[in-house]
């Protein structure tokens, strides 16, 4: 009994990290149409500099700082690598992507000097406090983070369906020409898309690292990726479907890795979330909750 | 291309003769510490050169064969360090010696294949002298057939569901299905056959086909960076015959305009998966010619990393120029590899430090090049010309034309 | 104006390399004094980055404490040539060739047996033999004559951690966890499971994919199953994962590890938790007061070297083989009385040598002779390394 809410809690847990990450995805994507490579080593960088700031800094300065500068990156990249390109096709931005993705690797790569940092986490008690769950011992971010999520979505949701630059942003991924001849700032909106992206993926990089300790600099490529499987699974633009599909994966994962040793298919959890992603692109490409749009010619 | 208009076949002989002299340099150059001694030790088979050279030559087969597919197809597939991986271990897997698979597979209790190709053609020409030479040199083209057949076969299979898929979606897919090959060949459960996560090494590499003195063991004429060109070679010149056949054209077509094409009579699912199947022959000998220039086969290695490289390549040397893949590979594993190394070592001018070089900065410096090569040079160095296009006085009239053409057009204004 | 961004392109790119070709043509530092080069060949990027600086970091020291040998009675200025491999095998060959290029009489490295392995080929066709100082991997020296190394092998290591747990911790069942696709884990875990079945333990084995994060799952199972010991032959961005969440899940069962884990970021997360933590190492701090006083001075008066070794001054196993190898580099050199690659390669195999780590001489194979390893375990109340015993092998 135990150990199986042992497994569903960290599956909660890892779930709820991918979410964070998938909602910036999903959101990047619905505006932009544009894989943001660069996104997971957004989450890296974010947990680079908690530990290079912390170390000279208080914790209730540092996190602050963090999600301030990681808002900055991301408003940053989206300026210098995305916005020339906006008139170019589609690949040459994937492309731009992948290529702001192996210059922040690289670039951490050179900072840490290769070693695997660790990120402060016992600085951040509140978050890794072990506490109890029906006999399970757990960390108390296992509980705070689902209610983030949570929270998050509430106001995102919010955000998105009743205040203006909400409407805006709803309009310019529905036609992103149209609006633009309506008079909405398009590039003012996707620069708040992309805060709120890098904010999410900063308030993530905290939970995470603070429950994966070690930071390496490729550390990022994989919840990015997978995050964005999320997204395409809950259906590319939806928010709550961004969620979803986040802690589906992130139990399934969890419970592929618990399967028997004997069988020794723990080592398929990521295979399997790829795999996930071909079959739900092939069988239901618009995902769980996305729109069904006409393919633009 | 049944018919040659006098120019293209001269243009055609000049290619030829231009490849032959290349071959007959690169052998030149590999064996001139022989007929020259105390050549610099640049020029010694061993140095660096020789090693980017052959890296080079693999890498441009592999970058060119992504060209076809994401230059003159439109697919954007990330899948090219699978295929890479499948020719690279079908390679390996056909061509470790028989005797040393009891010590290559030492932790399965050897392997499930007991013998290689050659093994099997040692039988039949011997294994010493002409023989042997022979059945080495058809060995590896038979097992990197092989490899590129395997590679073709498995993006046939998966081209049925995936190439219904839009471009990110086709590149996102792409990649899933990399990680997954990857993922497999690691299993330890399939160790017989792919010896899990340990290397399978001993295979020939490219250094077999030097011709030794067979009493001293001593190499007298080096072949080794002729090998990987000749491949590279025969199989960029079969991809640069298929972009210019109709094809080719239809490829472009597709890229150009995917609804237009399909108007006009093109069989757009047929069109793609040839592309997408032909791409990945190549992509798995290129895997094929990798496993024989690192010496093993590992899964670890062929990881999504590698594809963003080749990708990488592509975009400098321009989307939709053959000529422009392989002049980037060149450029690029040269710097990387070679040129650039000096970043990363602590470099004192005089008693100062020179500030910011250390471990990590040539990728540093290279990186933020390719970044200013993706957002301010977007055709890349080539575009979408080929070399021949380049001829200077050709050019010079070109762009008079245009202007006179433009001065017409202002003055009919 | 298309045309002239692609002239500028090119000229910068031809700029570049002519930048590259001045700086690696070195002129020889005059005639006065003669120079023998000595290869490093260790990655400082890539996964096994921290292990190769710190490997790279005993190196050093060795030359900065010894830099002169003599040969032939004529003295003989000792130069590192230190190339990154970039702990990959697609990087490695070039890297290889690069020291070929510069000359060098012999090398040393590398850490990680894949890379090591992906150089062999270019080292034996240049005449030059190398030295591995940790790589353990069984297929580095096998069915070659120019590996040579100075470390023991998985076989062995794995076997003394089995005796180990069977005998020291009366482990019953092992739970045995690496990562898929690398070969230094899975090698030891199949070794590990041989000797521990032979002696009638139950072995539980399960790996985990590239770049995982999240080992709650595993933990839980070996919870699950009852394990005795957990052991994880992990790199060290691994390890310390592995040893903060075995931790907040509160597992009981022993964690043995291998010498990757004998790493001061293992110490680091191991400090304040109640785990007990084994690893196998080369060579534990006190072995030799000399050596430990004199590296700790030289971390401690170098910034670099202190970032290299991960921000502290505690002396790491790989560091004590690093410096133990350059001196077997000089004992060749000497044994060949010649800078000449070709004779080293000869003298090699003959040395013999009583470091820091112990007695140091080769097989017929090129593998060290060696029958003892240390274990040691974490006091993790202080956060520093003890040593547990000094431990044999089951049946050698």
């Amino acid at each position: 009994m135990n150990y199986l809410i042992s497994i569903v809690l960290s599956g909660i847990s890892v779930g709820g990290q991918y979410a964070l990450i998938a909602i910036g995805y999903t959101m990047v994507y619905g505006i932009l149409r544009l894989i943001n490579f660069a996104h997971g080593d957004v989450f890296m960088v974010a947990g680079l500099m908690c530990i290079y700031i912390s170390a000279s800094m208080p914790m209730y300065i540092t996190i602050p700082l963090v999600l301030i500068l990681t808002v900055a990156l991301g408003f940053f990249i989206e300026r210098a690598a995305y916005k020339p390109l906006r008139a170019a096709p589609r690949m040459s931005v994937m492309i731009s992507a992948i290529g702001v993705s192996y210059l922040l690797q690289n670039l951490a790569t050179y900072v840490t000097g290769g070693q695997p940092m660790t990120y402060p986490f016992e600085k951040l008690s509140f978050l890794t406090r072990t506490v109890n769950i029906a006999g399970t011992p757990t960390k108390t971010v296992v509980i705070i983070t689902p209610v983030l999520v949570i929270l998050l979505v509430v106001l995102l949701t919010l955000l998105i369906n009743h205040t203006k630059i909400g409407m805006a942003m709803r309009a310019v991924s529905k036609d992103f020409e149209t609006s633009r001849l309506m008079g909405i700032k398009i590039n003012s909106v996707i620069s708040v898309t992309f805060v709120i992206g890098s904010l999410l993926a900063a308030v993530g990089s905290v939970l995470y690292f603070s429950t994966y300790t070690a930071v390496t600099p490729t550390i990022g490529a994989l919840p990015g990726l997978k995050a964005f499987v999320a997204a395409v699974f809950g259906g590319i633009g939806s928010i709550p479907g961004a969620v979803i599909g986040a802690f589906i994966i992130g139990i399934c994962e969890t419970v592929i890795k618990a399967l028997p040793s004997a069988w020794d298919v723990s080592v398929f959890s990521d295979a399997f979330t790829f795999a996930l992603l071909i079959i739900i692109l092939i069988f239901k490409p618009t995902g769980l909750f996305g729109e069904k749009t006409a393919e633009k010619v | 291309m049944t018919t040659l208009e006098p120019k293209s076949k001269r243009k055609t002989y000049g290619a030829i003769i231009g490849i032959l002299i290349v071959f007959g340099l690169i052998v030149l150059l590999e064996n001139l510490h022989k007929i020259i001694p105390g050549v610099p030790d640049i020029l010694y088979p061993t140095s660096v050169l020789f090693t980017v050279l052959k890296k080079a030559a693999v890498y441009s087969l592999v970058a060119v064969s992504m060209n076809l597919l994401n230059g003159f197809t439109g697919l954007f597939s990330l899948g090219q360090a699978g295929f890479m991986l499948l020719g690279a271990y079908t390679y390996a897997i056909l061509m470790v010696p028989g005797d040393s698979r009891e010590q290559v597979y030492y932790l399965y209790g050897g392997s499930a294949i007991k013998q290689s190709i050659q093994d099997l053609l040692n039988s039949v020409f011997g294994k010493d002298g002409g023989g042997g030479a022979v059945s080495l040199i058809l060995s590896v083209i038979i097992a990197i057939l092989i490899a590129g057949c395997i590679a073709a076969v498995f993006a046939w299979l998966i081209g049925f569901p995936v190439l219904r898929l839009k471009s990110d979606y086709l590149a996102i897919a792409t990649l899933g299905f990399a990680e997954i090959l990857g993922a497999v060949f690691k299993w330890q459960k399939l160790g017989k056959i792919t010896n899990g996560a340990n290397m399978i090494k001993n295979f020939p590499n490219f250094s077999a086909f030097n011709i030794k003195n067979s009493q001293t063991g001593e190499t007298m004429v080096y072949l080794s960076t002729l090998v990987p060109f000749i491949v590279a070679t025969v199989c960029i010149i079969f991809i640069v015959l298929l972009v210019n056949s109709t094809y080719g054209r239809a490829f472009k077509a597709i890229r150009d305009d995917e609804i237009a094409a399909e108007a006009m009579g093109i069989n757009l699912s047929k069109h793609k998966r040839l592309s997408f199947v032909v791409s990945s022959f190549f992509a798995g000998i290129s895997g094929a010619l990798f496993a024989m220039y690192v010496s093993n086969a590992q899964a670890k290695v062929f990881t999504t990393t590698l594809t963003y490289e080749i990708l990488l390549i592509v975009v400098i040397g321009g989307i939709g120029s053959i000529s422009g893949s392989i002049i980037a590979t060149f450029l690029y594993v040269s710097c990387s590899e070679w040129w650039l190394r000096f970043l990363d070592e602590e470099t004192f001018i005089g008693t100062t430090k020179v500030p910011l070089l250390k471990n990590g900065f040539r990728m540093v410096v290279f990186s933020v090049v390719i970044m200013i090569v993706v957002l301010f040079f977007r055709k890349g160095i080539m575009g979408t010309k080929e070399i021949g296009d380049l001829h200077p006085i050709k050019a010079l009239k070109a762009k008079k034309a245009k202007k006179s053409a433009i001065k017409a057009k202002d003055g009919a204004k | 104006m298309k045309k002239f961004s692609a002239l500028v392109l090119a000229v910068l790119m031809c700029v570049s390399c002519l930048a590259g070709c001045g700086s690696s043509n070195k002129t020889e530092d005059g005639n006065s004094e003669k120079v023998i080069r000595i290869g490093v060949f260790e990655p400082s990027t890539g996964d096994s980055a921290s292990g190769g600086k710190k490997e790279t970091l005993g190196v050093q020291y060795a030359n900065s404490k010894t830099p002169t040998v003599t040969i032939n009675g004529e003295e003989y200025k000792v130069e590192l040539e230190i190339v990154d491999n970039g702990s990959s095998t697609d990087k490695a060959p070039t890297a290889a060739s690069q020291l070929v290029s510069k000359g060098v009489a012999m090398v040393l490295g590398s850490y990680g047996s894949g890379v090591s392995m992906a150089a062999g080929p270019i080292f034996d066709e240049a005449g030059l033999c190398a030295l591995g100082i940790t790589c353990t991997n069984p297929n580095v020296t096998a069915g070659n004559d120019y590996y040579n190394r100075i470390c023991f092998l998985d076989d062995f290591q794995a076997d003394v951690l089995a005796s180990f747990a069977m005998e020291k911790l009366s482990a019953k069942v092992a739970y045995c966890l690496g990562e898929n696709g690398n070969e230094y884990d899975q090698g030891l875990i199949s070794y590990f499971t041989k000797v521990f079945e032979a002696a009638g333990g139950k072995v539980i084995t399960d790996s985990f994919p590239t770049n995982n994060s999240d080992f709650s799952s595993y933990l839980n199972k070996a919870k699950n199953e009852k394990a005795d010991v957990i052991f994880t032959p992990v790199s060290i961005a691994y390890a310390t994962q592995i040893v903060t969440q075995a931790d907040s899940l509160g597992i009981e069962a022993a964690i043995l590890g291998s010498d990757t884990l004998d790493d001061n970021k293992v110490l680091a997360a191991a400090k304040g938790t109640s785990l007990k933590l084994y690893v196998s190492t080369f060579y534990q701090e006190g072995g030799s007061e000399e050596f430990d006083k004199g590296i700790k001075e030289y971390i401690n008066s170098n910034a670099d070297a202190k970032t290299a070794n991960g921000g502290d001054d505690v002396i790491s196993a790989v560091t004590a083989m690093g410096y133990d190898a350059y001196y077997v580099a000089l004992e060749a050199i000497k044994a060949a009385n010649s800078a000449d690659k070709g004779a080293i390669k000869k003298a090699l195999g003959t040395v013999k040598y009583t470091g820091v780590s112990g007695d140091i001489s080769f097989d017929e194979q090129g593998d060290a002779i060696r029958d003892t390893a240390y274990i040691k375990t974490i006091n993790t109340a202080d956060g520093v390394w003890q040593l547990e015993t000094v431990q044999t092998g089951s049946s050698k």
